[in-house]
């Protein structure tokens, strides 16, 4: 008799093998130019349940591009485990051929030069295709929301999240949890949560003045689906208040609290649950320890770090998906339930290549009409670029280059600090700047730019504080951003060593010496979690920078020197 | 503007992090347990301490300690400049052994929790809070 064990193995095996052969075909027909959108959603349907993710959208309704991260370190036990590999050894890992679609949607190396190939990725009318392609097959399939969804771009901004509350609705979700959401204001928060057609979770969303759970949103939602009774527990983004301006949200208390969701687990089991299902937005490697330490969730659908994997990765009797950002892809999970038990999967880690999948004519006016009121400031050309301009990396990305340089010259600054989010979509040499663009990358609720007096000891604190964020070995004590970028000095950093010690070698670029931890520099940066901060909006430094440049070419970033271990 | 320390540490990507804590603190800790212990070794054993991986607030930090048929148990925090927390006692008429309270932390440490057996025995458990402020959400 074949044990639970061997058929997750099995359903692996086959998902892989699937992917593989996906991977070489696409190769050749895009070599053809012929790659098709039903060669992109082909899938034999499987089992009784179809799950659909999408995640981490940050606002953006129409495609764009997004590079994927050179450098993206694993520490501890996750040192060279996935997602912590990134482009010639994650092709290597999943059999991705050099200069293949897969390859331009999920690795770094050559994106200019493929983006031009391929074009962009993403729109949530070309989502809605898929999503529609899917509902044919399996008309009862759950779509689950994993959050940061309503934020991170011009509309949203102007419109505290209308806007995506009512592209989103036209997709017909079935359940979400939250994380940036929070950075609307909890009243606001509370106000669309009120109105919203589908479930809104997190188990780990407390009150914070009774820590106990919070009246707005459910730990966990039933569906019947294909004669299964599933079990969806929400799982928000456990460090808001403290990555977050806690002020703006003070009735909500947040955590992992992995006991608490075990006793959700065993509740939903006790109840009939014959598959369980965690809606998270608690980053991989969080979702990987807490997939070891509480027993009973089948599925993860793993949001906040942006990661994306062709497949799912196993830990003990779960499955990991990790679905993207920004738009770009889709993942469909079609599992076998039988008996109460998850017999076997099949997944598919779908790429929205926007000039091969149809755009679903409904959607497109949907959000056409969310845009309009704005689309004539939105379409201002501000400037130019000669450089790749993308964000994600643990270190520096050439957006947050741009940035920095524009604080430091728009605020007098020595140095220049930017915070290490995620999200934030890129360009490609050639393109033009546009308003739309610089708030793609810069849009949040608290954007203000201040100028302080900062010793050098304090900087080296703040260094050695973000990157124990990042850089810490256990995952619980992760927050999940990258480091906070610099700019207008540079430094060493040992992620190996314990917080206090990996930061060295800090040297004021400029007159190329030593930080004297005695001195004080003048510090300009943005996204400040203190209430009151004040400064002009970021978005306003950078197109008033960009505007004097006219045409922007950056150099190569090496002001930052990193020791692996 | 010239900020002090208390307000640049509220600026978004600062830190209360103490990277080292000081001997003392690690020795006072020591002595208040071996207080409460009568100096006899505290061993492993069905003591739960539940408090938050990184704290929200460091001034509130919502914990709960259980350990199914103590006596008492005492709370320490192993950073603070005065390590004794709280010690609740429990009598023979309690339903169970289970307490929650919110306490301070001057900093990252290990907060931990020793149970006092009925049969007069000892178990101890900890874990790591990190109080921070800043960071970047993806």
């Amino acid at each position: 008799m074949i044990s639970r064990r061997d058929f997750l193995q099995v359903g692996m095996a086959a998902s892989a093998m699937l992917g593989a052969s996906g991977f070489g075909n696409w190769a050749r027909l895009a070599a053809q130019q012929t790659l098709t959108q039903d060669q992109l959603l082909e899938f034999e349907t499987f089992g009784n349940v179809s799950l659909i993710h999408v995640t981490d959208i940050h606002a953006q309704m129409k495609p764009i591009y997004f590079r994927e991260p050179e450098i993206n370190l694993g520490v501890g036990e996750n040192k060279g485990q996935v997602p912590h590999i990134t482009g010639a050894e994650f092709k290597a890992r999943y059999g991705i051929v050099d200069g293949s679609p897969s390859a331009y949607a999920l690795t770094y190396n050559d994106f200019s030069a493929l983006a031009k190939e391929y074009g962009k990725v993403g729109g949530l009318d070309r989502v809605a295709t898929v999503v529609n392609a899917i509902r044919a097959a399996r008309p009862d399939a759950l779509l689950l929301d994993g959050g940061d969804t309503w934020h991170g771009s011009y509309t949203c901004y102007h419109t505290e999240g209308q806007d995506m509350v009512n592209v989103m609705n036209g997709l017909k979700p079935d359940a979400m949890t939250f994380h940036w959401e929070f950075t609307l204001g909890q009243e606001r928060v509370r106000e669309i949560v009120d109105g919203l057609p589908f479930a809104a979770l997190g188990q780990n969303i407390f009150d914070a003045m009774w820590d106990e759970p919070a009246e707005h949103f459910e730990p966990y939602k039933f569906f019947e689906r294909g004669g299964v009774k599933i079990a969806v527990i929400g799982q928000a983004f456990p460090y808001m208040p403290i990555a977050n301006p806690g002020w703006m949200f003070p009735d909500y208390s947040f955590g992992i609290r992995d006991e608490n969701m075990q006793a959700m687990v065993d509740e939903v089991r006790a109840q009939g649950a014959e598959l369980v299902v965690c809606l998270s937005h608690n980053g991989f490697d969080v979702d990987k320890k807490m997939a070891s330490r509480v027993t009973g969730l089948d599925v993860i659908l793993s949001g906040h770090t942006h990661d994306a994997l062709p497949e799912p990765v196993v830990v003990g009797d779960t499955i990991i998906v990790a679905s993207g950002s920004n738009g770009k892809f889709v993942s469909r999970v079609d599992l076998d339930v039988r008996n109460g038990q998850m017999m076997g999967f099949r997944h598919k880690l779908i790429p929205i290549f926007s000039d091969v999948i149809a755009p679903d004519a409904e959607m497109t006016a949907l959000i056409d009409e969310q845009r309009a009121p704005y689309a004539e400031e939105m379409a201002e050309v501000i400037g130019t670029t000669d450089t790749e301009l993308y964000r994600r990396g643990n270190f520096n990305g050439s957006w947050d280059d741009l940035i920095c340089d524009a604080l430091i010259s728009e605020r007098e600054a020595d140095i220049a600090m930017s915070p290490g989010v995620r999200w934030g979509p890129s360009l490609v040499p050639g393109d033009n700047i546009t308003r739309e663009d610089i708030w793609n990358v810069t849009s949040m609720t608290y954007p203000n730019a201040y100028r302080t007096e900062m010793t050098g000891e304090f900087i080296h604190t703040i260094l050695e504080d973000v990157a124990d964020n990042l850089f810490n070995p256990d995952p619980y004590y992760q927050q999940g951003g990258d480091m906070v970028r610099i700019g207008g000095m540079g430094y060493r950093i040992d992620i190996t060593k314990p917080q206090g010690s990996r930061i060295t070698e800090m040297t004021l670029l400029k007159t190329g010496e030593a930080i004297d931890p005695a001195k004080t520099y003048t510090v300009a940066g943005w996204a400040s979690v203190n209430e009151g901060t004040e400064g002009p909006p970021i978005w306003d430094v950078v197109e008033s920078h960009i505007r004097k440049q006219g045409n922007v070419t950056l150099d190569p970033n090496t002001s930052v020197e990193v020791i692996q271990g | 503007m010239k900020l002090n320390r208390r307000d640049a540490l509220a600026m978004g990507l600062g830190a209360t992090a103490v990277a080292m804590l000081p001997m003392r603190a690690f020795a006072a800790a020591e002595d208040a347990i071996a207080a409460f212990t009568g100096g006899a070794e505290a061993g492993e054993g069905d003591i739960t301490l539940d408090a938050p991986e990184i704290a929200e607030n460091g001034n509130t930090v919502p914990i709960s300690v259980t350990a199914p048929g103590a006596a008492a148990i005492s709370v320490f925090a192993a950073g603070n400049p005065t390590p004794n927390v709280v010690t609740f006692n429990f009598g023979p008429a309690a339903g169970s052994q289970y307490a929650s309270t919110r306490i301070r932390l001057a900093g990252t440490q290990d907060v931990i929790a020793v149970a006092k057996m009925e049969d007069g025995s000892y178990i101890q458990t900890a874990k790591t809070v990190k109080v921070t402020i800043g960071g970047c959400g993806g």
